[in-house]
């Protein structure tokens, strides 16, 4: 199959949804520019016209709240927020409007909306330029959260957003930009809500997404060669979880590590940690690990960055910990 | 507004037909009689949740509506009961959403601050201040994308002019032409604040000049006189000139919340309460309907106004509350059939 970059991808799946869905439309700050979002979105205003195509003044709430109304009146409206920071203008049309338009009006109106969330770090930004806060949406009811880790699942999960009939959080991340991989060339959707198992192993599990996924996949790759046999779960929706297919992950292994692009505290992990011990704790062979950012803003000068965020070695670390301690207690 | 406008607008005024004004009587009287129902239904604890009243608003609400199609859309507040039925609302799901029940409007999930009756336009009221606002210049953008003429109106008061985010939208609709109207009803309180203990200036309606777009300021306890500023900026809206902010000046007898007379929270209001209620906008109409034919009937109105509130109670009592195994419906949307094929993986 051909294989196109993650970037490339979601740009795909906008350009055939714009010509096959006249409800869909994008607004967000820099669609016009060839490089504010990447590459993801270059030359579709061209293709589709400013109309269709709506670079917007700097105002999150404003725009965000333009496409959630949009929503309501039938139209499937994408807003971009180019970095999640700036997002957070927005917080109060995502999670008081969009996510309870459906339940607290009984059913009669919807509000199916895609907010893109771009995650976008690195770099020496600094503390306001990096921040991975989806889960924060999680704790929504009303919301769906989708963060895809490969160009197939980018395109396919976008898809699915925009033909949801509820508001959709889909977070990309800029570090899988140029990941490449096989995706097809047809309008497909890949269903929110369903994890992918992404490497079969019998000695533990490692639950992960978006760039996280990817890091998980090389560790066990790395822990393959020490004998240690990783299975790797990517969540691709972290809203619903997909508790089905971690728990009968972790009845096999009977060990846990999640890792999340997000802190520590309250974060993906400690949710899918809690559901594991509350729905399979017969199943756990020793302690379970998280792999996350630590509770602490983003730093800035390089050395600390490269201390901050955690990549595959951190997994690596983690899990030889965590089968040394189980060891010891067996 | 120059000397010649306001003498075509005086001329227009007159050529109002009694039929027209007729319905404004009735449309205004149906809000007063639900809401001072709603008020009783308060003080004896049979409507338990928070009720802002518009009682003294009503001309804002039913001059606006007037001015617009049933396929326009309205958003609404806190305070927006007015809305919901000037915009042709049912008013036994009104009064069933106002008791719990799962005939309500919103099925007993939303009450009074969370009506919605898309049937007849109305996408929502909600008591996030000025959090519709962005939603009507949303439902207005996508007007404009469909080329469907439709107008949306949005619904707010004076507290919601210091929310950014009306700024925001303002700036984002005049910059889009969108066909929205942003009718501020400013009652000079947010809840108990007096407008000029948040605001050096009396002056809402000049944000609009800012913006780029038309604002005016006018009488809001003048039925007609809403109902013209209206359609004027519908008008405007419709020929794709974009939005206008009308600030309509009035005054709600009530307290912000329930059933009291703002005498319950210590507040002296620094606004007349009594001058205003002098100024209520159905006796004006009504003494303007009889003044233009004395013959004129309008005693049977009330009477049928009051049997139509009285049936909405006795709907509302009778009806069921939602069983609370359906605590979890509505929480999504479930429209997977428009979920295109999975290719696999």
């Amino acid at each position: 199959m051909r294989e196109i970059s993650y970037s490339q991808a979601i740009r795909e799946a906008f350009v055939e949804l714009l010509r096959t869905d006249s409800r869909v439309f994008i607004l967000g700050q820099g669609v016009w520019s060839p490089w504010y979002v990447g590459t993801s979105m270059k030359d579709l205003d061209k293709e589709f016209g400013r109309g269709r195509i709506i670079d917007t003044p700097v105002s999150e709430a404003a725009t965000t709240g333009a496409a959630v109304g949009a929503a309501i009146a039938g139209m499937r409206p994408v807003v971009i927020h180019p970095r999640m920071d700036f997002m957070l203008l927005a917080v109060e049309q995502i999670v008081s409007q969009a996510a309870n338009w459906h339940f607290m009006f009984g059913g009669r109106v919807n509000a199916p909306v895609t907010i893109r969330a771009i995650i976008n770090r690195g770099g020496e930004q600094g503390a306001q330029h990096s921040q991975s806060v989806h889960a924060w949406f999680m704790h929504v009811p009303g919301l769906k959260v989708v963060m895809p880790a490969t160009p197939y699942d980018a395109k396919g999960l976008l898809v699915a957003s925009i033909l949801d009939g509820n508001p959709v959080l889909y977070v990309d991340d800029r570090w899988l930009y140029n990941e490449v991989g096989e995706v097809p060339e047809d309008l497909y959707s890949v269903p929110i809500g369903k994890a992918a198992l992404r490497r079969e192993g019998t000695d533990l599990t490692i639950v992960g997404s978006s760039y996280m996924a990817l890091q998980a996949i090389i560790a066990a790759e790395a822990l393959a060669e020490n004998g240690i046999s990783a299975e790797v779960i990517d969540l691709r929706t972290i809203k619903p979880l997909d508790d089905a297919s971690i728990i009968q992950s972790v009845r096999k292994t009977g060990r846990l590590l999640v890792t999340d692009g997000g802190w520590t505290t309250c974060g993906v992990a400690a949710e899918v940690i809690a559901r594991v011990t509350i729905q399979a704790l017969e199943s756990l062979r020793g302690p379970v690990a998280r792999v996350c950012l630590p509770d602490v803003p983003a730093p800035m000068s390089a050395p600390l960055e490269r201390a901050y965020y955690p990549g595959s070695e951190r997994i690596i670390e983690a899990v030889e910990r965590m089968l040394d301690s189980s060891e010891a207690r067996s | 507004m120059d000397f010649q406008a306001k003498t075509e607008e005086k001329a227009t005024k007159m050529e109002l037909g009694a039929t027209l004004l007729r319905r404004f009587y009735r449309e205004m009287l149906r809000i007063r009689e639900f809401e001072e129902e709603v008020s009783n239904l308060l003080e004896g604890k049979e409507v338990q949740g928070p009720v802002h009243l518009c009682i003294g608003q009503e001309a804002v609400a039913v001059g606006v509506c007037a001015a617009l199609e049933r396929d326009d859309y309205i958003f609404g507040a806190h305070r927006s009961h007015g809305h919901y039925l000037a915009k042709g609302g049912d008013m036994r799901a009104l009064m069933a959403e106002l008791f719990g029940k799962e005939t309500g409007c919103s099925g007993g999930r939303g009450g009074s601050m969370h009506l919605v009756a898309p049937e007849v336009g109305l996408l929502g009221t909600v008591p996030i201040v000025a959090a519709t606002i962005p939603l009507a210049a949303g439902v207005a953008l996508a007007s404009q994308l469909r080329g469907d003429s439709r107008v949306t109106v949005s619904f707010f008061g004076d507290g919601a002019t210091e929310e950014g985010v009306f700024h925001e939208t303002m700036n984002f609709a005049a910059s889009r032409k969108l066909p929205v109207i942003f009718a501020c009803e400013n009652n000079y309180y947010a809840s108990h604040l007096f407008l000029l203990e948040r605001r050096t200036k009396d002056n809402i309606a000049v944000a609009a000049e800012a913006y780029g777009m038309p604002g005016s300021r006018i009488d809001g306890n003048d039925v007609v006189e809403t109902y013209l500023a209206a359609r004027a900026a519908v008008a405007r809206a419709r020929r794709g000139e974009g939005p206008t902010l009308i600030e309509f000046i009035t005054f709600r007898w009530r307290g912000h919340v329930g059933p009291s007379w703002d005498t319950d929270v210590g507040v002296t209001r620094k606004v007349d309460l009594a001058a205003w209620m002098k100024k209520d906008p159905i006796a004006r109409l009504r003494s303007e309907i009889l003044a233009r034919d004395s013959s004129m009937d309008i005693a049977s109105t009330d009477v049928e106004v009051r049997a139509e509130v009285q049936e909405a109670i006795r709907h509302a009592r009778e009806s069921r509350c939602p069983p609370t195994e359906k605590l979890t419906d509505y929480l999504f949307k479930n429209d997977g059939a428009e979920v295109l094929p999975n290719a696999g993986n």
